[in-house]
């Protein structure tokens, strides 16, 4: 609903928007412009003194003001009809002539009517309320997304667009509220729906005595020119005339013969809202704050572009793939999703199921209903979203799930991202939920990490054994664009300990997309559609794409590319891996990996132009055989791309040890580290990465530490297979 | 493009018990081409006491700039009554204000000025720019303000 409510309001407003902030950031330069052009007021002058002055210098003035910036003009008629100068604040010295910059007045009637008059007012007045509706519907979007209120600092993931959407509307929150709200109220205050402004003002005439001298008058030299906003001179031709002077507590009528105050009118409540309400759209009273102002506002085209491409992502995602009716069915599978990945995989599912003979139906797990329970069996695939909410096609599905006539057995299947603290949350109370209504399991629930495909096909296997079915799950996302990429190198390592590991070097092609260590290459084997991933060493700039394959006994891809030649060409895609990726900044990095693992981590040390403290953990089988990037990291050392080399091998004659163990020893320095904002970056597999959480669990606990809220503040990013 | 702006309301007090008793007068107000925002204007009666006696016309139509004109708002009280139904669209630089305004016999040449307050938002506050007389013998001659008017005349 809230999401809903945010791309309806966001589609329609989206070039009106970017027509207002684009001249809502031109005019955020005016207050800086001005304070350039017109001397800033010191305190100490009084409006006495300058009004002396100035009178001095003309024949006629009528009048003295402070624009909001602070610029003091003076109208005045010395015979020649009237002109305003500038005016030197502190001696009331002439600047020259005063003229309003004809592209500022430009870009405000752009700004608050679109140049089109009232019809362009009230379109600009619904465009406040709708940029006020969007700012607290995103704000609220991304702490749910991000895990609660509390989360709303934690790192954005996803791909580039989410991640742009989420980071700048995070900086540009405040700035974008505070338009939204002052611009609602100042076009409320235009069309009069706001309660009267002013107190009215008394009429009042002065005695009629003959005027003193300006500079003399008790009235004008008690108030300093930093407080004025306008004087008004009496007409010469009446002496009953008066001063009057207008501050922002109020206005003052003053004698200008006995240069008493004869009236006082103070500023009314809501004109001074109405004033705040002003200051604070403009910005006019600090340049720095109105550029802040402006910067905020210039996120909203960027929010706008990375918005709509969300929107055509989610709408371009298939909802309904139905193959089978739902009566005849024998296996219902109900799919929870929140971007439209999930249905993909059902769909990958659904086929093979059918393929091996099964009638299958599909449905969102908000449809489930007593007809879906005639089938034998139900097949949950369920996404997570945030900090274990439901995802879009799931929020009602708990709810329903009492109310269900029969329990039929059940598989459930979570998809989530093992980087979140509560990776597939939902899953979990799904399966939680279905324990306890007492429906019994098909097969145990798994998780999918990241949409792994590889995982997804390990779980296709399990189903298929439960089914008494050979089950061929051969997922593929969408089929990606590949380059070809030439091997020009390899480095094999490992062989004598039976654990053979190749560093592949491949020419990258002009035309490849950019790529960085850490990201990920997906690499299509012949005679298979399904991608394998493997970690970058290296990035585009270096100009070769460079992973480490360790041979899977057995493994199609490995075995392919541990066989390929020199010259001989891959089909490859890349993959952003923004989710493992050292954070900006002079904190120092603590690199964990065993094997393979080594590869993002060799790839972050030898990108590391600034000499960033890094410090690398790293276990092997044989300092004989499998020590990966021995050479390369020596030379790191020397170089002080890499701070420190710590490595074990499990194999060694004499000091055998695991990573964890290094790690475990050295708890110390590492909590020295931590606490100066050190940043953890795991790879490799999974039974070493559950081995290193458990040692730094340990490790961070006397700081008063756990790893969730290392994970949680991105502090502590895995990148496990 | 000259403004010719219809005038069929006007306060009471202009107007005759019947039309016989009333002479129809025209009111042009032609601004300078000053280059800035589009101007507020007031054009209103006081009698030769000082005394308010009504509003005749007033351009611009947001309330909330009517205290620029501050002639006309201590004047007339700044009470937007008093300007209820003879209210239209601002005057651009360069443009002319015309109106046509029935008043009754009793009021011309009997003393009554009509004042012209003008205001350009980020320009200035121009109260009073214009002071010309109600009056027959001052048919057809184009007066100055010091301000934004560049011209203007009654005619009887």
């Amino acid at each position: 609903m809230l999401r809903r409510l945010h791309s309806v309001a966001g589609l329609a407003l989206a070039l009106l928007l970017v027509a207002i902030a684009a001249t809502g950031v031109g005019l955020s330069l005016q207050p800086a412009v001005d304070r350039l052009a017109a001397p800033a007021i010191a305190p100490g002058v009084s409006v006495a003194a300058l009004a002396k002055a100035v009178a001095a210098r003309h024949q006629r003035v009528d009048a003295i003001r402070v624009s909001g910036g602070g610029a003091v003009t003076v109208s005045f008629n010395d015979g020649a009809g009237k002109q305003v100068e500038i005016v030197d604040p502190r001696t009331g010295a002439g600047l020259g002539a005063y003229r309003p910059s004809e592209t500022f007045r430009w870009l405000a009637d752009m700004h608050r009517s679109l140049l089109m008059g009232d019809s362009g007012r009230i379109a600009v007045a619904l465009s406040a309320l709708g940029l006020l509706a969007l700012s607290l519907t995103g704000a609220v979007m991304l702490a749910r997304s991000l895990g609660g209120a509390g989360a709303l600092l934690r790192p954005v993931r996803g791909g580039a667009a989410r991640r742009w959407h989420g980071e700048l509307g995070r900086l540009a929150l405040a700035g974008l509220l505070l338009s939204a709200l002052t611009g609602t109220f100042l076009s409320a205050t235009t069309f009069g729906l706001l309660p009267g402004a002013e107190n009215p003002a008394p009429a009042v005439a002065a005695k009629g005595g003959p005027a003193a001298p300006v500079g003399r008058l008790a009235g004008l030299a008690a108030v300093d020119v930093a407080d004025l906003e306008r004087l008004t001179f009496p007409a010469r031709n009446d002496p009953t005339d008066v001063f009057t002077l207008r501050q922002s507590r109020g206005e003052a009528v003053v004698d200008p013969s006995t240069g008493r105050i004869l009236a006082f009118t103070p500023t009314s409540t809501m004109d001074r809202i109405g004033r705040l309400a002003n200051a604070l759209h403009t910005g006019r009273f600090s340049w720095a704050f109105a550029l802040f102002l402006g910067l905020s506002t210039a996120a909203a085209p960027v929010l706008g572009a990375t918005g709509f491409l969300m929107w055509r992502r989610r709408r371009a995602t298939p909802r309904v793939i139905a193959p089978a009716p739902t009566a005849d069915a024998d296996t219902v599978i109900l799919v929870g999703s929140e971007g439209g990945s999930t249905w993909g995989f059902a769909q990958t599912l659904s086929r093979a199921l059918s393929e091996a003979g099964q009638r299958v139906s599909l449905a969102a797990m908000d449809d489930i209903d007593n007809a879906h329970l005639r089938a034998q069996k139900l097949v949950i695939l369920a996404a997570t979203y945030g900090d274990g909410d439901a995802p879009a096609s799931a929020k009602k599905f708990l709810e329903k799930l009492g109310g269900l006539e029969r329990r039929i057995p059940v598989a459930v299947l979570g998809f989530g991202d093992r980087t979140f603290p509560s990776f597939c949350g939902y899953a979990e109370r799904v399966v939680a939920a279905l324990d306890a209504q007492g429906w019994p399991r098909l097969i145990a629930p798994k998780r999918i990490d990241r949409q792994s495909a590889q995982e997804f096909a390990q779980w296709g296997r399990d189903l298929g054994a439960a089914l008494g079915c050979a089950l061929t799950l051969e997922h593929v996302a969408e089929p990606p664009k590949t380059n070809a990429f030439a091997l020009v190198g390899r480095e094999t390592y490992g062989e004598a300990v039976g654990a053979p590991v190749a560093i592949l070097r491949f020419a990258s092609p002009g035309n490849a997309p950019r790529f960085e260590a850490g990201d990920l290459v997906g690499i299509v084997p012949p005679g298979s559609a399904m991608p394998r991933f493997y970690s970058l060493v290296s990035s585009r700039r270096d100009g070769v794409l460079e992973i480490c394959v360790r041979l899977q006994p057995g493994g199609l891809c490995s075995t392919w590319l541990h066989s390929l030649k020199a010259g001989e060409q891959i089909e490859a895609f890349i993959r952003d891996n923004p989710s493992f990726r050292p954070v900006e900044g002079r904190a120092p990095l603590i690199l964990i990996g065993a094997g393979a693992g080594i590869a993002p981590l060799a790839g972050f040390v030898r990108a590391n132009d600034s000499e960033r403290p890094m410090h690398l953990y790293w276990g092997g089988r044989s300092a004989a055989s499998d020590f990966l990037y021995e050479h390369e990291l020596a030379e790191r050392l020397a170089q002080r791309r890499l701070t420190s080399l710590r490595t074990a091998f499990s194999r060694h004659p004499a000091d055998a040890a695991y990573v964890q163990d290094r790690v475990a020893d050295d708890a110390h320095r590492l909590r020295v580290l931590i606490r100066a904002e050190a940043q953890i970056l795991v790879c490799g597999g999974r039974d070493m990465a559950r081995a290193v959480a458990e040692t730094i669990e340990a490790v961070v606990r006397p700081l008063g530490l756990d790893l969730a809220t290392l994970k949680s503040n991105g502090r502590y990013l895995e990148d496990v297979y | 493009m000259k403004r010719a702006l219809p005038m069929l309301a006007a306060t009471a007090v202009f107007i005759a018990p019947t039309l016989a008793q009333a002479r129809q007068v025209t009111f042009e107000t032609t601004l300078k081409a000053y280059g800035g925002n589009e101007a507020y204007v007031a054009l209103y009666l006081l009698d030769g006491a000082g005394k308010y006696k009504g509003t005749l016309w007033m351009a611009g139509d947001k309330t909330k700039y009517y205290r620029h004109l501050s002639d006309w708002t201590r004047a007339s009280g700044g009470r937007l009554a008093e300007v209820d139904g003879i209210t239209g669209a601002s005057v651009g630089s360069g443009k002319t204000l015309k109106i046509t305004v029935d008043i009754a016999d009793a009021l011309i040449n009997a003393g009554y000025k009509i004042h012209v307050d003008t205001s350009v938002e980020d320009g200035m506050d121009n109260p009073s720019e214009v002071v010309a007389p109600l009056d027959a013998s001052a048919s057809r001659k184009p007066i100055a303000g010091d301000g934004y008017v560049k011209s203007f005349k009654v005619t009887f």
